[in-house]
Order: C-alpha cells, then sequence, then structure tokens
C-alpha cells in the first residue's frame, strides 16, 4: 500500500515536471508578458496521481486475462458470447436490416445525411480491414484511393457528362489499378517499410491533384457534381440524400456480404497465413505477390467505389479533403473496432464518425482523447472492442471442453 | 445484441440532438454557419458574435417585420463535407437567409443545398472569385471583394508606382494563395511585364532558401507571393538573410500581426493588399463599440464583414416584406444599406458596391496605408 | 554552370540536409534496437523547440540576453525532450512489447496526435516568434549569400553531435551495450546487459539529437507551432529508411541525399514536385535495395 502511495506520488510529482513549461508558462512574446498558469500544476498532479492507479489496476488486469487465456479460461466478456451465438447474431441482423431501412422515413435529411458520412467511413473501413486487417499490409495513404474514386467521377462528369452509374464501377476499377500500381514497387519490402511507402503514396496524390490543374482544377477543386440519378427523375434535395442513403445502404450491405465471403476463401485464408507468418507462407507454396496484390487491389477497389459516392454526396471535392488525418481516421476505424472483424469495423466507424458529429461541444478535445485512445486501446485492448472470432480447434481429449471459438 | 445496443445508443444519441423545428414559424431564421471549432476558428467566431450582437439590437427594436430574429448556428470547421451536412441541417431546419459559409471551398460545397432549397447566401469572407463571376449561384453574396481585385490592385500598384520590370510569383499551393497568384500572373502578363518564375512552395518546409536563391539568380527586382503569413515570414527572413533586395508584395492573408512579430526587421518595406481602413466611420465604430462592451476584447478577423453582411440581410427582408426569396434577393440587388464596411448593395453577381481594398506597407513595424 | 550559385544550393541543401539527419538518428537508433518505428519523434523534436521558445521568451523578459540564452535554451529544451521521450518509452511503448508488430506503431500513431493537440490547447494554434538568437559573424559577411552565419552554426553544432554520438557509440560501456541489444536482443540479456535500461536509454539519446535539431531550426527560421514536426518527422523518416533504417551512418546520408535533392530540384527545376520527388526517389532506391542504401538485409531462417 505505502509502496504504491509512494510510487502514484512521484509519477504525479513527475508529471508536474514534465508539463510544467507547457501547461503552466505561456508566454506572449509580442506584449513580452509571461502568463502562469499555477491551478494547471494542481490539476496536473491529481489527474497524474488517478490515472496512475487506474494504470497498475489495469495492468495487473490484463495480466491475469493474459494468464486465463494460456490456461484456456472462457475470458469472453457476456456481449462477445452474445455474438458467438449464431442463432442470436442473424436475428440481431434482421433488425439491424430493418432499422436501417426505415431510417430515413423516421428522421430527417440532416440525420440521414450525417448518416450517410458515417456509412461510407463503414466501407473505407471494411476496404482497408482487407489489407491490414486480414493481410497484415500496414497502409497509411489509404485516402488515396478514396480520392482517386471521388476524382474520377468528379471529371469524368465534369468533362464527359458521365452518370454516376457508369462512373461507379470505373470509379473501383480504377481504385483497384492504383492498387495494383502501388503495390508493385513494394512487394518486397518488409512491413515496416509500407508504412512510409504509402504514406508518401498519400501525399504524392494530394500534391498531383493540387498541381496538375488542367485535370484536377488544383487547390479550388471541382464543383457542381451531379447527384445520382435514378431514369432521369427530377429529385429534390431531401428526395436524392435519402435515394443516397439507400445506394450506400446497398452499398455497405454488399461489401459486408463480399469481405465476408472473401475472408473465408481460398485467397482470404491465404491473406491470413500471410499476415502470421510471410516465410512459413511462402514455403507453404502460397504465391507472395497475387496475394499481396490481390489484397491491395480489392481493398482499393472498395475504396474506389465509395470515393464515387462521396463525390456524388458532397457534389464538392478538393485536394484538402484527403489528407494523411483521413487516413489516420480510416486506420483507426480499423484498429478501433477490431482488427479483421467487420461488425468491429463497422462499430468503429459509427463511433468515430458519429460521435464528434454529436458532441460538437468536446470537439476541441476530440483529437487529443483520439490519440490517446489510440495507444490506450492498443495496451489494453490490443484486439479492439469486437475480437475477430478466430477459429480455434482443439483435440477433443486435451480439455474437457470441445472445440470452441475464442 | 452488442449490434443491437450499438445501434439503439446511436439512435439514442441521434434523437437527444433532433432539434424540434417547424412548430415556430413566427420567427426570422438566420442560419449563421462557420468554423467554430478547431485551428481555424478564430476566423468564423468573430462573424458568428457579430450576428449575435446585430440581432441582439434588431429584436431589442422589434424585430424584422414585427417577428423576432432567431438565429441557428453551425460549426463546420471549413470542412467542405461537414459543410455540407451543415447546410442540410439548415435547409431543414427551415433557415430564411444564411450568414456564411467563411472558407471558400466548405462555402463552395454548401451553396448547391443552397440554390436547391432557394436560400439567399452571405459570406463575410469567402474571397474566391469564381463564387459571383461563375454565374452559377444567383443566390450568393458577398461583403468582401474577391481576389482577383487584390491580385489586381497588388500588380497595378507594383507596376506604376514601384516600377517592376521582373517579377517572380510564388504561392503556397492552397485554395486562396495559388488563385491570388494565378490572377497576378494574368495580369502581369497582361501589362505585359515579365514573370520569371511561377510556383509553389510547400507549407510548412524546413525553409525556402533553394527558392528564395532561384529568384536571386534570376534577376527578380519583385516577388508577389500568393498564400499566409507563416509562409510569407519565412520568406522575407530569407530574403533578407540571403541579401535579396528584392520587393515583397503579398495579399490579405499576410497582413496579420503575426507578420510582424515573427519577420521582424526583415518585414519592413513589404506591401501587400487589404480591406480599406475603415475606423474612422461612426458606423464601424459604433460595431466595434458594442464588441467590446459585450466581450471585453477586440473583434477578430472579418467581425465587420459579418456585422455588414447581418445588417445587409436583415434589411433586405424588411424590404422585401416578406422571407420570399425573389423578393429578398431583389432588395439585395437595389436597396443600399448603411454598414461598417460602408454605404452598400450588390450588383447582379452578387459582389458587394462599395467595398474595397488597399495597399498597406510595412513601416517601423505597423502596416500603413498607401494613397 | 554557375559554380556560385551551385555553392548556394549545395550549403542549404546541406544545412537543411544536416537537420533531416539529427531527427533521422533517432528513428534510425530505436528502430534499430527495437524494431519500432517511433511515430511521434517528429513530435518530440517540435516539444523541444517548443520548450526552448518558452525559455526564451521568459529569458528575454527578465532581462538575460544573448548567447546565455541560446545555451539555457537548449540546455532546459534537451532535458525536456530527453523525459518526453523516455516516457513516451515508457507509457506507449514498454507495455506492448512482444505483442503483433502494428500495435505498437499505432500506439505511436496515436501518441503523435495527442502530443500534437496536447501542445495546441497547452499554448496556441498560432505561429509564435523564436527570438534571433544566433548573432551575425561579422567575419561571415563576404560570403553570407553562399553561406550564413546560422547556416554555419547548424553545421558545425551538427558535426560536434554526430562526433560525439559516434565516440558513444564506438567507445564507451553503454554505446557496447547497445549494440549488443541491437544485434540480439535476448542474447545481450542473457549476458547481463539490463536491456530496458538499454532502449530507455536510446530513446532519450534519440530525443535529445532531435530537439537540437529543433532548437537550430527554431532560431534559424525564426518560428514554432504545434504542428511543425509532423512533415520534419516524415521527410526524416524517410531519409532513415533511404539509408537504411537501423544503420547510423546510413540516416546521416539519408539525411543529406533528400536535403541536397530537395535543394537542387527547387534550385535547378521547380519547387511544385518537391515533395513528390523525395518519395519518388525513396522508390526508385527501395526497388534497387529493399533494405535502404546502407542496410544490412537481415537473412530470415525457417
Amino acid at each position: 500500500m505505502v509502496r504504491e502511495l509512494k510510487q502514484s506520488l512521484l509519477i504525479s510529482l513527475w508529471f508536474v515536471f514534465l508539463t510544467f513549461p507547457l501547461l503552466v508558462v505561456r508566454v506572449n512574446t509580442i506584449e513580452n508578458v509571461v502568463v502562469w498558469r499555477w491551478g494547471n500544476i494542481l490539476w496536473v498532479a491529481i489527474g497524474a496521481f488517478v490515472l496512475s492507479y487506474c494504470w497498475r489496476y489495469m495492468l495487473a488486469r490484463r495480466k491475469r486475462q493474459t494468464r486465463k487465456a494460456e490456461e484456456g479460461v472462457d475470458t469472453r466478456g457476456p456481449l462477445q458470447a452474445a455474438l458467438d451465438n449464431v442463432q442470436l447474431r442473424n436475428r440481431a441482423m434482421a433488425v439491424l436490416l430493418v432499422l436501417a431501412a426505415i431510417f430515413p422515413l423516421v428522421f430527417d435529411t440532416y440525420q440521414t445525411s450525417i448518416m450517410v458520412t458515417a456509412l461510407i467511413f463503414v466501407v473505407l473501413g471494411l476496404g482497408l480491414n482487407i489489407g491490414v486487417g486480414l493481410a497484415g499490409l500496414l497502409d497509411l495513404g489509404y485516402v488515396a484511393f478514396f480520392g482517386v474514386g471521388a476524382y474520377t467521377y468528379a471529371i469524368l462528369n465534369a468533362n464527359f457528362d458521365l452518370g454516376f452509374w457508369m462512373v461507379l464501377p470505373i470509379g473501383g476499377v480504377l481504385g483497384c489499378l492504383f492498387g495494383v500500381l502501388l503495390g508493385f514497387p513494394i512487394l518486397r519490402l518488409r512491413g515496416d517499410y509500407l508504412a512510409i511507402v504509402t504514406l508518401g503514396f498519400g501525399m504524392i496524390f494530394k500534391v498531383v491533384m493540387e498541381n496538375w490543374k488542367t485535370l484536377s482544377k488544383g487547390p479550388s477543386g471541382i464543383a457542381n457534381i451531379d447527384r445520382p440519378g435514378l431514369f432521369g427523375l427530377e429529385m429534390t434535395l431531401e428526395q436524392s440524400t435519402v435515394f443516397i442513403y439507400y445506394i450506400i445502404v446497398a452499398l455497405v450491405i454488399l461489401t459486408i456480404i463480399v469481405t465476408n465471403r472473401l475472408k473465408n476463401s481460398r485467397v482470404g485464408r491465404a491473406w491470413i497465413a500471410l499476415r502470421e507468418d510471410e516465410v512459413a507462407c511462402v514455403a507453404m507454396g502460397i504465391d507472395m505477390a497475387r496475394t499481396k496484390l490481390s489484397a491491395y487491389a480489392l481493398g482499393a477497389f472498395w475504396a474506389g467505389m465509395v470515393g464515387v459516392v462521396f463525390a456524388a454526396k458532397t457534389t464538392f471535392i478538393n485536394p484538402a479533403g484527403f489528407t494523411f488525418m483521413q487516413s489516420a481516421i480510416i486506420l483507426s476505424i480499423v484498429v478501433l473496432g477490431g482488427m479483421g472483424s467487420i461488425l468491429g469495423v463497422i462499430l468503429g466507424a459509427f463511433i468515430l464518425v458519429l460521435l464528434p458529429e454529436y458532441l460538437r461541444a468536446f470537439s476541441e478535445y476530440r483529437m487529443l482523447v483520439f490519440g490517446a485512445a489510440m495507444t490506450l486501446m492498443m495496451i489494453f485492448r490490443p484486439q479492439g472492442l469486437i475480437s475477430n472470432l478466430r477459429q480455434i480447434y482443439q483435440y477433443k481429449g486435451s480439455k474437457d471442453k470441445t472445440a470452441h471459438d475464442g | 445484441m452488442k449490434k443491437v445496443g450499438a445501434f439503439l445508443a446511436t439512435a439514442i444519441l441521434a434523437l437527444c440532438v433532433l432539434v424540434p423545428g417547424g412548430a415556430m414559424a413566427d420567427t426570422i431564421k438566420l442560419g449563421v454557419a462557420g468554423p467554430h471549432s478547431g485551428d481555424l476558428a478564430p476566423y468564423g467566431i468573430p462573424t458568428m458574435r457579430a450576428a449575435q450582437l446585430v440581432v441582439k439590437e434588431v429584436n431589442e427594436r422589434g424585430g424584422v417585420l414585427g417577428k423576432q430574429v432567431e438565429l441557428l448556428i453551425q460549426d463546420e470547421q471549413c470542412d467542405p463535407n461537414i459543410a455540407t451536412n451543415v447546410a442540410t441541417r439548415l435547409v431543414t431546419d427551415g433557415a430564411h437567409v444564411v450568414l456564411g459559409h467563411i472558407c471558400s471551398g466548405a462555402t463552395r460545397a454548401a451553396l448547391g443545398i443552397y440554390r436547391e432549397a432557394k436560400i439567399p447566401v452571405m459570406s463575410p469572407s469567402a474571397t474566391n472569385p469564381p463564387l459571383t463571376q461563375s454565374g452559377e449561384y444567383p443566390n450568393f453574396f458577398r461583403t468582401i471583394a474577391s481576389d482577383d481585385m487584390q491580385a489586381k490592385l497588388a500588380v497595378d500598384y507594383a507596376i506604376d508606382k514601384l516600377g517592376v520590370k521582373k517579377v517572380a510569383v510564388l504561392h503556397d499551393r492552397g485554395d486562396y494563395g495559388r488563385g491570388f497568384a494565378e490572377f497576378a500572373k494574368q495580369r502581369l502578363d497582361e501589362k505585359g511585364v515579365e514573370v520569371v518564375m511561377f510556383e509553389g512552395i510547400t507549407p510548412g518546409a524546413m525553409d525556402y532558401s533553394s527558392v528564395v536563391q532561384r529568384v536571386r539568380r534570376e534577376n527578380a527586382d519583385s516577388l508577389i507571393f500568393g498564400g499566409y503569413h507563416p509562409e510569407a515570414s519565412k520568406l522575407v527572413t530569407q530574403l533578407e538573410r540571403r541579401r535579396v533586395d528584392a520587393v515583397f508584395i503579398s495579399d490579405d492573408g499576410v497582413k496579420d500581426d503575426s507578420f510582424l512579430n515573427v519577420a521582424g526587421t526583415a518585414a519592413e518595406g513589404a506591401y501587400m493588399t487589404g480591406p480599406k481602413d475603415l475606423s474612422a466611420l461612426p458606423l464601424n465604430q459604433a460595431a466595434v463599440q458594442s464588441f467590446r462592451d459585450a466581450y471585453g476584447a477586440e473583434p477578430g478577423a472579418f467581425f465587420q464583414e459579418g456585422y455588414a453582411a447581418t445588417q445587409a440581410l436583415l434589411n433586405a427582408i424588411e424590404k422585401a416584406g416578406s422571407t420570399d426569396y425573389d423578393a429578398v434577393v431583389n432588395a439585395l440587388r437595389t436597396q443600399y444599406v448603411e454598414t461598417p464596411v460602408g454605404n452598400i448593395k450588390f450588383d447582379e453577381k452578387g459582389d458587394a458596391e462599395g467595398v474595397g481594398f488597399s495597399v498597406f506597407k510595412v513601416e517601423n513595424g505597423a502596416f500603413v496605408e498607401m494613397q | 554552370m554557375d559554380i556560385e550559385y551551385f555553392l548556394e544550393l549545395f550549403f542549404s541543401g546541406l544545412t537543411r540536409g544536416s537537420i533531416y539527419a539529427l531527427i533521422a538518428l533517432g528513428y534510425t537508433m530505436v528502430y534499430g534496437i527495437i524494431q519500432l518505428i517511433n511515430f511521434a519523434h517528429g513530435e518530440i523534436y517540435m516539444i523541444g523547440a517548443f520548450v526552448a521558445l518558452i525559455v526564451a521568451g521568459v529569458c528575454t523578459i527578465y532581462g538575460l540576453s544573448g548567447f546565455a540564452i541560446l545555451v539555457l535554451a537548449a540546455a532546459i529544451a534537451i532535458i525536456y525532450a530527453a523525459a518526453y521521450g523516455y516516457t513516451l518509452e515508457k507509457i506507449a511503448y514498454r507495455p506492448l512489447r512482444g505483442s503483433p508488430r502494428l500495435s505498437p506503431l499505432i500506439s505511436a500513431i496515436g501518441m503523435s496526435i495527442f502530443l500534437q493537440n496536447y501542445v495546441l490547447l497547452a499554448q496556441t494554434p498560432d505561429f509564435l516568434p523564436f527570438p534571433r538568437l544566433i548573432p551575425s559573424f561579422a567575419f561571415m559577411d563576404p560570403v553570407a549569400h553562399i553561406i550564413g552565419s546560422p547556416e554555419l552554426v547548424i553545421l558545425i553544432t551538427t558535426l560536434i553531435t554526430m562526433v560525439l554520438l559516434t565516440l558513444l557509440i564506438k567507445k564507451s560501456r553503454v554505446g557496447k551495450a547497445m549494440r549488443a541489444t541491437q544485434q540480439d536482443l535476448s542474447m545481450a540479456r542473457l549476458v547481463g546487459i539490463n536491456v530496458d535500461r538499454v532502449i530507455s536509454l536510446t530513446f532519450v539519446i534519440g530525443s535529445v539529437l532531435a530537439a537540437i535539431g529543433g532548437v537550430l531550426v527554431a532560431s534559424y527560421i525564426g518560428q514554432v507551432n504545434f504542428y511543425i514536426g509532423f512533415l520534419a518527422g516524415v521527410k526524416a523518416f524517410t531519409a532513415a529508411v533511404l539509408g537504411g533504417i537501423g544503420s547510423i551512418p546510413g540516416a546521416v546520408l539519408g539525411g543529406l541525399i533528400i536535403g541536397w535533392s530537395e535543394s537542387f530540384a527547387a534550385g535547378y527545376f521547380s519547387s511544385d514536385y518537391e515533395d513528390v520527388l523525395t518519395f519518388v526517389l525513396l522508390v526508385v532506391i527501395l526497388i534497387v535495395r529493399p533494405a535502404g542504401i546502407l542496410g544490412k538485409v537481415r537473412k530470415q531462417k525457417v
């Protein structure tokens, strides 16, 4: 007890020291005044003291859980257990579908339009999940594919007057092509090198869009992009928002079905194997180049498609909308939700997109909390909100329990 | 289970923020949209407060057309995507007129939605020329001069008064900076003045010494820069360090006290354009004073423009006798109104007549208006 | 070819490159030991610059002047950067040792976002002017258009720092422990090296280098805000990868190559595609040498 108290006191002192210049002193070099905010010391001290206790408790808890897991004890929470129940899951799915279907009828245009944004990020998350979650290929420039799709529609629409439905597959295919294009040079690179190359790719996309004026109209962006049409019907703003909502819902369902099927397909298993151990995977006779490229291409495909929807929804795009921050948010959707888990990704997207929208009051602290949450999540719940269901097959005689998911 | 729970949670959250709209038809609804949080908030908050001050005063006087004015304030952080959501929200909530948006990009994204809903929009700060000049948005007005006017003024001043012969044009690759630089180049070409360099620099890069050395090598006698003050300070500092004696000419984004403080002595002798100094106007003084009384501080960027825009919008409704779109737009185009930025009305395209820019020069650490 | 112009570009590239190299060393040392990309390293550089600004500001107001401020500001900035680096490792990376490779990386991105916003909220989103602390030497006047006094100070400081670092790693006991840990972490532990301490020390040294870079750049450029770490971090990281991550001479070489390529590209062609060039260069070099210029390809055994 005393030891812990002493430790916490030391930690609290350390943080007071650490935050002193930045939180307490504020220099106004213009008027040459120093503002001393002594009050902040108190908050830091108390905060650090309390948090250090929480920290220790959480670390101890994590340790207990890993030990339990090693002993083969079921560590799933009640929610996770409920999720693993197939019957319950199907029922929940049905309810969810109905809710999704009636959503725009119950809520107004604004709510629907927010929901469209959230669902766009769901598709982006699911797309990135193929690369990061399943194949273990880190991508910090994913937003570039999204941008490729959006610009494809904007440019084709402005110059050749092509409609939404025409461009939707083109956007997907172009995204796919860029995925392969990026994939080729980095096939030989190991995990960590991917981070910087993909980050660079994202930045290159933005710079090219800013500079290549004849193609992209430069930094001022492309406006007046057509909304999706329905057999040439004239639609009001409300109607077309609802229409886009149903389009994106359909796209989300399609993505879920396809990624779910992919996960358990031949190529999906190859991705997972690649993620777990590249060397062993190649030794088993899996074509590494093809597997990696297909992961990039398929991930980029969804981003390209949903990019088209995004351009059609906002009717305006500019290079400033496709920054590293966006890539980081999509990545954290995947990580926060639970890498590899489809349901987790959906939940992650809803939390990260809808929460800031409804919690405008906290928006100043939003990114601070966001950054801290990313780190804490990795430490205390590395598997994400909903951990990926992983098939584990156990030899029947070894434990009294038979095979179970965990 | 968890799925349902998550969805219910979202749904409940959604319900909590649902605004009971539609029921109160007896107010005039003025939407205010702009960045009120994030790093661009300093540009949006003064306009929001200007609207609050004007509306408070108008309501105390009995409102417009006998109805009280109600403000619908929405934050969009200058993000085009959020801006479209906010615009949809304002349309759904039944705004009659909208004050905003602040950034050109966000304004452009949102305007289409307002146009469809037939809502007049007035921005105090979106200076991108095509917003009015393309003729695509008959519902758009602004109380600030557009970028091409600024560029024209800066270039004409440089040629006529400073006698520049060889000009290097740089920009920060942003919407605003590049726009200014391109209009400047266009004007220089028209006037037959040689442009020896035209390129973008990376905002936030460690230094611009290579670019500055290029400026010297090209023997440019002046450097026109489109962008904001952080890059401008770096450029003038390096011009001074490298002993390049090109005249530095820039835009409204540089006319900021931070430029003087960061660049220090290197800023001396730099020229920039900016809104005319109107602090002598009585209405302007009154507006600034009301802000001081209410908040105990100096108003920030675009406060006067925002104040003027709110007055112009409410005045137009009053003169039109209704909130009917055509009547309000017509009133904006025909009726003059006294505002802190002068006695203004709007032309066919939506630009204010009677709002002007001047050239300023940095002398002894202060901006001095040139005649 | 105009030799004077070439020299001008050469020196501005060298100045820029040596700063990149200072920051890149932090990335490469950490990576060499625990194979982690410390994404928050650019933020340590920013914090170093910010703390120096605050100290310098307070000192100016309380009447100190000139060179004394520079030394004091740099010293305190270095101490704080080291403290932040140490704490960062303790909180965000140590609990994740032995977990999947993506986890610490994402934790690092989280910390990078956190630290940026922490400084943004605790101080200000605006650019703050950094006092010009590096004096203008009279003897540099004739060549000031080629290389100015601040550039000279930056180059000399970087050179001294790097010599000291090399000595530390090659000669000292700690350096030996670091090299041993880099070669084989578990083996180092077996022969009695306190691996945790070595890792902490690596973070501290990397942070010190970043802080030196931060103070130099801040007093050279004259302005600081919460976001300067991002771009500098990305460039330095690219430099580290280019030179071969994990290799110390590689980081220096990579930094210089990027500095020169940017400077010559802007000087002889155009600065429009400066960033694109950096990354294209990176991809080309990685295609030819997947482990970077001086990086060792570790044979994987199965």
